[in-house]
């Protein structure tokens, strides 16, 4: 057991105490004459825009608002060890809370670390404000030192990117930055601030609202749409409900509960979209795609309609297009029409906020008299239980290796579902997607899109600083949680008792798996060597360390690691490096192609 | 598009992200300070250019978005063509074909004229392949501006 770090935080928890007093004399009243600097404009106005973290790393065009954060007490700062990870943080905690996620980063290299996360958020739409310093104007183009083109590096990563140039457009544009990447279909958007802007003095007046004549984001679908597609539903006989992101994005998991047990149609969810639909309905069939449940992928492939929502068709979904859903018609409804008929071509599609469509899409049923038809229903539900009978995610459990589908299954017990779930990239990431049966919604945290090894830690922060009483749990590997191990610093430092689930297997798992199915067993640079003791480098950080590689131990470890409350645990399970993840869709073929296992 | 630094790298960006071509692009402040237009032709399929003008609407500095090609509508470039006139009689020549175009010539010296010529593309292009043996000194072309015919206008 490492010391306790208990006298240490009752050290600086008085520290704190006395410190924030003198900032509260320092604090500049508000909603006086007095002119703010840049630097106060920014911290005045992230407080009155309810920002409660600010998740950062310091330097040198950034000191000026390092400064007037110190003097005020009312967003709190959280540091990081590296700019990846806070951007991660704030991702976390904006999936988490639905709120957007903050970041203070530097010049030059603080912004090119944040790109990573910056990315990771763009591609899966969440909403995020990046707050990059920049070397001063009169610097800019000079390649002064830790300069680099923040807007050009981001453009192609971010909803929309700013440079303040002038202080007296800095409220305003602070107001837009928020305002776009919390609307429509939310992302990140970036702000770069030079050093000088953050020392010259404006008036402040916080905005209430702000107009953009450019950026009108559609949010009621369109009635003659919305009736075209309620027809479409009365006449299907086979229909399927298939739901990504958007549903989690605009919180309309109670409508789609409401739709789906109206119609009786089987839903499926995409990886971004678990726990938009409880996993524990019976009319849920899992996830579908690539690594999705055989009864999920054959109900795609033989339904005679998609009601496809906040979803977008994305290929890891699809498989083959050529092949998707060939008796499929489609209906759509993204907030984003540049998502639709992109992929897939669509029969109906709606342009609209996925809470509000659903919405007049429950209207208009009931309107419309909608009865489902129970015949169909029930030659349909017959076809999906044969499908469901396959069982497709039964495992061997074994007495001498841990499976690590039974350490998933083990962990969703002990944690009875109820756990935040952050994970980083690979198998382990499609074990946690397939075994942890998410009920509600905002409780699985994944990046989808990008595919971003070592976000799984860093999110575990922003979640559990979101949800202090909550379990988190981040389901990590050997390789993943390397990429930003760093952070377990930051977690000793903001007490985040975050439990780090670690399936080791000595490889890269999907890397591997891809070179035995693909590449005739040549596992080339996909086994880790020179593994750290983890359970030693946990307790050097001043966390707790425990290793189990007994198959009999792995629920009285995991009950362990969760009973240590206050604590942050790393679980580090040696697990069996021959598992695969199934069924799974190999490249080019169709979701009916799957392999099982 | 608002008439601001970074919007023209944004909509260049998008099309070379996403694989779309640019064939030609102009952009030029308009009446209103705050706003430029900018043209641009591109080529494809009617679902590459349906996802085309789905992508640039969501460009933030995006104000309004017209496909010119869905209605009437008049194209025209600019170009100025420098051109070497070694005799006499290929300075008449040139002079015969700059009036067949109604094309000008807007500057002129011993040895060379430069040419105005305005209107459609497939024009200016005839009138580069009209000169067979007169050797082009140097060739700049606007690209491509467009308005609709009638009263329907591109404002906001």
């Amino acid at each position: 057991m490492p010391k306790s770090p208990d006298s240490r935080a009752f050290f600086l928890g008085a520290t704190n105490g006395a410190l924030s007093m003198i900032r509260q004399l320092h604090y500049k009243k508000r909603d006086c004459d007095v002119k703010l600097t840049g630097a106060e404009i920014l911290t005045h106005f992230l407080h009155d825009e309810g920002v409660e973290f600010l998740f950062g790393y310091p330097g040198g065009a950034v000191l000026h608002i390092y400064d007037a954060l110190h003097r005020q007490d009312k967003v709190k700062h959280i540091l990081v060890r590296h700019e990846q990870a806070a951007t991660h943080a704030a991702d976390g905690y904006a999936r988490s809370t639905g709120k957007p996620g903050v970041v203070l980063v530097t010049s030059g290299p603080g912004a090119t670390n944040a790109v990573t996360g910056i990315a990771t958020a763009y591609m899966d739409s969440i909403p995020m404000v990046v707050i990059t310093g920049q070397v001063p104007t009169s610097l800019i183009g000079n390649d002064a030192f830790q300069e680099v083109d923040s807007v050009g590096i981001t453009r192609p990563c971010v909803k929309h990117n700013f440079l303040v140039k002038d202080v007296k457009d800095l409220t305003s544009t602070l107001k837009k930055a928020f305002y776009v990447a919390t609307t429509g279909r939310p992302g990140p958007v970036v702000v770069d601030i030079p050093k000088d802007v953050t020392a010259e003095t404006a008036d402040y007046i916080y905005p209430k609202t702000i107009e953009m004549r450019s950026y009108n984001p559609v949010v009621k679908g369109h009635s003659g749409q919305i009736k075209k597609a309620t027809k479409m539903i009365a006449s299907s006989k086979r229909p399927m409900f298939y739901t990504g992101g958007g549903v989690i994005l605009d919180d309309a998991s109670k409508a789609l509960i409401e739709i789906a047990h109206m119609v009786g149609a089987p839903v499926t969810n995409t990886s971004m979209g678990l726990g938009g639909y409880p996993a524990s309905d019976k009319q849920f069939v899992g996830m579908l795609g690539m690594h999705g449940t055989y009864e999920a992928n054959m109900a795609i492939s033989n339904c005679d309609l998609i009601i496809a929502i906040g979803a977008r068709f994305d290929d890891r979904v699809t498989g083959n297009i050529e092949k998707f859903a060939p008796y499929a018609k489609i209906i759509h409804v993204d907030i984003d029409p540049s998502s639709i008929s992109k992929n897939v071509k669509v029969d109906v599609p709606i342009v609209g906020g996925v809470n509000s469509v659903l919405k007049a899409l429950l209207k208009q049923l009931k309107e419309d008299g909608y009865k489902p038809n129970k015949a169909a229903l029930k030659d349909w539900w017959k076809q999906i239980e044969e499908w469901r009978s396959k069982d497709c995610l039964a495992y061997k459990t074994d007495t001498k290796i841990i499976k690590p589908q039974f350490a998933l299954d083990t962990l969703y017990k002990v944690t009875k579902g109820d756990a935040f779930v952050t994970s980083d990239v690979g198998q382990h990431q499609m074990w946690a997607a397939q075994y942890y049966r998410f009920d509600k919604p905002r409780r699985w945290i994944n990046s989808g899109g990008l595919g971003t090894m070592g976000f799984g830690l860093p999110a575990a922060m922003g979640v559990q600083l979101a949800h202090p009483k909550a379990q988190v749990a981040c389901v990590t590997g050997e390789g993943s949680i390397q990429m930003n191990i760093q952070e377990l610093s930051s977690c000793l430092q903001h007490n985040l008792p975050i439990k780090i689930i670690c399936l080791n297997n000595g490889f890269l798992g999907m890397v591997r798996q891809w070179q035995e199915f693909f590449y005739d067993s040549r596992f080339s640079h996909s086994y880790m060597e020179s593994l750290p003791d983890f359970v030693k480098l946990a307790e050097a950080y001043g966390h707790v360390g425990i290793q189990v590689t007994k198959p009999g131990d792995v629920e009285a470890a995991i009950k362990e690691t969760f009973k240590l409350k206050d604590r942050l645990v790393f679980l580090d399970i040696l697990t069996d490096p021959t598992e695969n993840v199934y069924p799974m869709v190999p490249a080019g073929a169709g979701l009916d192609e799957m392999i099982l296992i | 598009m608002e008439n601001e630094a970074g919007a023209l790298s944004r909509v260049a960006g998008l099309f070379s992200a996403r694989g779309y071509n640019i064939e030609s692009l102009t952009v030029a402040p308009t009446e209103d300070a705050t706003l430029s237009r900018l043209t641009l032709v591109t080529r494809g399929s009617d679902e590459i250019v349906e996802q085309i003008t789905k992508q640039l609407n969501k460009l933030i500095d995006v104000v309004k978005l017209m496909d010119l090609t869905e209605g009437p509508h008049i194209e025209r470039e600019m170009m100025m063509i420098k051109v070497k006139t070694s005799s006499n009689d290929s300075r008449e020549e040139i002079k015969r074909l700059v009036d067949i175009f109604r094309g000008r010539i807007i500057d002129v010296t011993a040895t060379s004229y430069t040419i105005e010529l305005t209107g459609k593309g497939e024009k200016l292009d005839a009138f580069i392949n009209s000169f067979d043996k007169t050797p082009i000194l140097e060739t700049v072309r606007s690209g491509v501006s467009g308005i609709s015919r009638g009263s329907k206008s591109l404002h906001i």
